[in-house]
């Protein structure tokens, strides 16, 4: 039973926690991919690559509005057509517009989170275009009919032996194990989609400004055949997802590769600059780029941009102890792991119960030291669920049950109160179950659902303290009269 | 952050801060942190107006409440050290601590608040993690413990990340004599505990922690030590859930010999006898 990402937010964590395959495979890649990232950043200067990544990331924010003009007009210069798009829907009508004006009729994709965000093959396909994903991850769960579950391992919620059931249910393949048996038939199903399709689209890991070049990376080449084989090629990306230079490019390159995938670099970069020119033998016709803003903006004017310093390599989500037991479609958004759960209730995405996803991390902070780019997550987790509370988004429960606890913690006399009452109540409850506590009444049921609680002290700290301090003040005057005695 | 405190001459007065939920589950963890702090020749006060330092509330993001909560922190804490009556602040808690060096600093942002902001930072520089305290500004490695059995530490999650204190522990655990250390699988992942995480996302919380516990169990540990009494709760809650029969201890009570193989799991708090009172006597007396 795999996770509906439309289901309320308890029923997908219940759902994942409960998927006994999910939870294997899950455990078995993020494990993997977590020492690989560590072993490549410890190969180098991992510290100091993440620390220029970050100043440049954050040059790009600082610059962002020149930087997206310069983009625009050196990638009009090179014969691109650049389009703006103030949110998802009007995203996905320019490149329905361009697609019909076209006369498309096959769409091969590269992957494509920005795509994913905008729902963009269900807008196509409604208007009768067929739409082939071509990232070997991304095609099997095409072919599975759900959607990814990581940022760049898109189905990492299942083992080798559910994609071997999807391929014999989908595409007639005998039963087999084998990795490289199932990847040559979706390679010779792929390779005839590629020389029929008419239009080809991305998303871009990043876009050079000062060239107006498209770049991206992949492992398979798909993404090369994708932005040069079809006659229209359109490359959808975020307003964010912008740098400086060429220098810069590389600086990118080289934490996403390693922070990603472990790889020194990628297998293939492929950068887009323009159109098939007149003496070129080959490329698109036409070039479309299509920069999306979908409330990015929003983030930054709310006092989330560091959020928008994220290269989308998937680090934190491998680092992340609640990504590894729920998997990404507990989250119900295109984003999952530590930044899903910052972005999700900021872009501009219909996601279901999206104000808990603040509150699916225990802050642990595993996210912030896997980040190239050294994003605070946590903190931004903290100023997320402070805004609700701000915007009076909380539970009356929650409200009440904080203001008695600061109320009680205010005021050394009420602590004391609650203390004595907290130690009657659980010596009770404790007595009850002999030893620890192993019941307690709603909302704390919810601990003693799986997990023992000690009972109160039955003398506490403080009063310890005072006894101890006493028994010090008789043996001191003890001594003092012994003193005088002698 | 502001840069810690250093201390030119040695520190001779601390002031406690024993956390709220070591004053009322766990007093046997703040005794054995000050008889820690008094063997080394430290004195001891204890600010009795404590309660809480507010992270819970900040945690769940109710800044206003949180907020008064820190006030009343610095107002019971900045005093003793800026005034020199206490060298420096010390807590059995690497999350506790964090709350006053890391985030009051996020509480007190605002312009109104900027007096608050200032007294934080004095008193942020001045607040140690026990283990801290007694590495970085004591000097202090063995603390002349024994524990006849095999030991493995936990790293909780403020305490390596926020703070950046893990080697201090395990060198205290080093000398530990008789003890022998064993690996812990994940030793640096998350138990799970997460504050109100753990009740609001009950399950998966609960998936964490049984994958620590499960680690723990592994590494043939008798005993699992940790600096934070929260993750204790929740791992302790799990193991025993399970019947299991290792468990986990604050460092403090093995570094202060509390802790004996041989303790039955199912030992509640209530059979740990209350220490003893004379032998500290003694030893201050002999001193003068």
């Amino acid at each position: 039973m795999s996770v509906d990402i439309h289901a309320p937010y308890k029923e997908r964590v219940d759902t994942a926690l409960h998927d006994k395959h999910l939870r294997i495979a899950l455990d078995r890649a993020t494990s993997r991919m977590k020492t690989q990232r560590a072993d490549a950043m410890a190969a180098i200067d991992g510290e100091r690559l993440r620390t220029q990544v970050r100043k440049m990331k954050s040059y790009v924010l600082r610059n962002l509005p020149d930087l997206l003009e310069t983009l625009e007009s050196n990638l009009t210069a090179n014969g691109a057509h650049v389009h703006w798009a103030a949110d998802g829907e009007e995203a996905d009508r320019i490149i329905l517009d361009i697609a019909r004006q076209a006369n498309v009729q096959k769409a091969v994709k590269a992957k494509s989170m920005t795509s994913e965000e905008i729902h963009l093959n269900g807008v196509l396909q409604q208007a009768g275009i067929k739409v082939v994903e071509t990232d070997l991850g991304e095609y099997i769960i095409q072919l599975a009919d759900e959607p990814p579950s990581h940022i760049i391992a898109p189905v990492i919620h299942k083992r080798i032996e559910d994609i071997s059931q999807v391929f014999q249910r989908e595409l007639d393949m005998p039963p087999t194990m084998d990795p490289s048996a199932m990847t040559g038939a979706a390679r010779q199903i792929l390779r005839r989609e590629f020389l029929s399709a008419d239009l080809g689209i991305s998303g871009c890991n990043f876009a050079i400004a000062e060239t107006g070049t498209i770049c991206i990376v992949t492992n398979e080449g798909n993404g090369r055949m994708v932005s040069s084989m079809p006659r229209v090629y359109i490359a959808v990306m975020g307003i964010e997802k912008l740098v400086p230079t060429v220098e810069d490019a590389f600086l990118q390159y080289q934490a996403l590769c390693r922070s990603a995938t472990g790889q020194q670099c990628s297998v293939y970069l492929s950068m887009t600059s323009g159109p098939r020119r007149a003496d070129h033998p080959d490329g698109p016709e036409e070039f479309h780029v299509v920069l999306m803003d979908n409330g990015r903006l929003n983030m930054l004017a709310r006092g989330y941009g560091e959020a928008l310093m994220c290269v989308r390599c998937g680090a934190c989500l491998n680092a992340c102890p609640v990504y590894r037991e729920i998997g990404g479609h507990a989250y119900g958004s295109t984003y999952s792991g530590p930044i899903g759960a910052v972005i999700s209730p900021l872009l501009n995405t219909d996601v279901t119960d999206a104000d808990k996803l603040p509150h699916a991390s225990s802050l642990c902070g595993a996210c912030r030291d896997a980040c190239p780019v050294k994003i605070d997550l946590p903190r931004l987790l903290l100023n997320e669920r402070a805004d609700q509370v701000a915007e009076g988004d909380t539970a009356w429960f929650d409200r009440q049950a904080i203001r008695a606890f600061a109320d009680t913690m205010k005021s050394p006399g009420r602590y004391a109160a609650a203390a004595s009452f907290a130690r009657t109540g659980s010596n009770l409850l404790a007595g009850m179950s002999g030893g620890n506590i192993t019941f307690m009444p709603p909302p704390f049921s919810a601990w003693t659902q799986s997990r023992d609680f000690p009972p109160f002290a039955k003398k506490s700290f403080r009063r310890q303290w005072r006894e101890r301090q006493e028994r010090r003040k008789r043996i001191g005057n003890e001594g003092q009269r012994s003193k005088i005695e002698d | 952050m502001t840069a810690k405190k250093t201390f030119p001459n040695p520190p001779r007065r601390v002031a406690l801060f024993v956390t709220c939920m070591v004053d009322m589950l766990y007093p046997e963890v703040g005794m054995a942190t000050v008889e820690l702090l008094e063997k080394q020749g430290i004195e001891v006060v204890f600010p009795e107006a404590q309660t809480c330092c507010g992270q819970p509330a900040f945690n769940a993001g109710f800044r206003d409440e949180a907020r008064v909560l820190a006030r009343r922190f610095v107002d019971i804490f900045e005093p003793l050290v800026i005034s020199g009556q206490v060298d420096a602040v010390v807590a059995p808690s690497g999350s506790c601590v964090t709350m006053v060096t890391h985030f009051y600093d996020v509480l007190f942002e605002s312009e109104s608040a900027v007096e608050y902001r200032y007294r934080a930072a004095n008193l942020a520089a001045a607040t140690f993690e026990l283990t801290e305290f007694l590495v970085d500004v004591l000097g202090v490695t063995d603390v002349k413990s024994r524990f006849d059995g095999k030991l493995t530490y936990h790293a909780s999650c403020h305490l390596l990340r926020e703070l950046g204190v893990d080697r201090q522990p395990r060198a205290l655990l080093e000398n530990v004599a008789g003890a022998e250390l064993v690996p812990l699988d994940g030793a640096d992942e998350c138990c799970g505990f997460g504050g109100l995480f753990a009740i609001k996302n009950g399950p998966i919380s609960t998936a964490m922690g049984e994958r620590k516990a499960a680690n723990i169990i592994k590494s043939g540990a008798d005993v699992a030590t940790l600096c934070d009494v929260s993750c204790m709760t929740h791992i302790n809650g799990l193991l025993s859930r399970q019947q299991q029969r290792c468990r986990v201890v604050h460092i403090a009570q093995v570094l202060n010999n509390q802790v004996d193989v041989a303790d039955s799991p199912g030992t509640s708090r209530a059979d740990v006898a209350a220490p003893e009172p004379s032998r500290r006597w003694q030893d201050a007396r002999e001193e003068k």
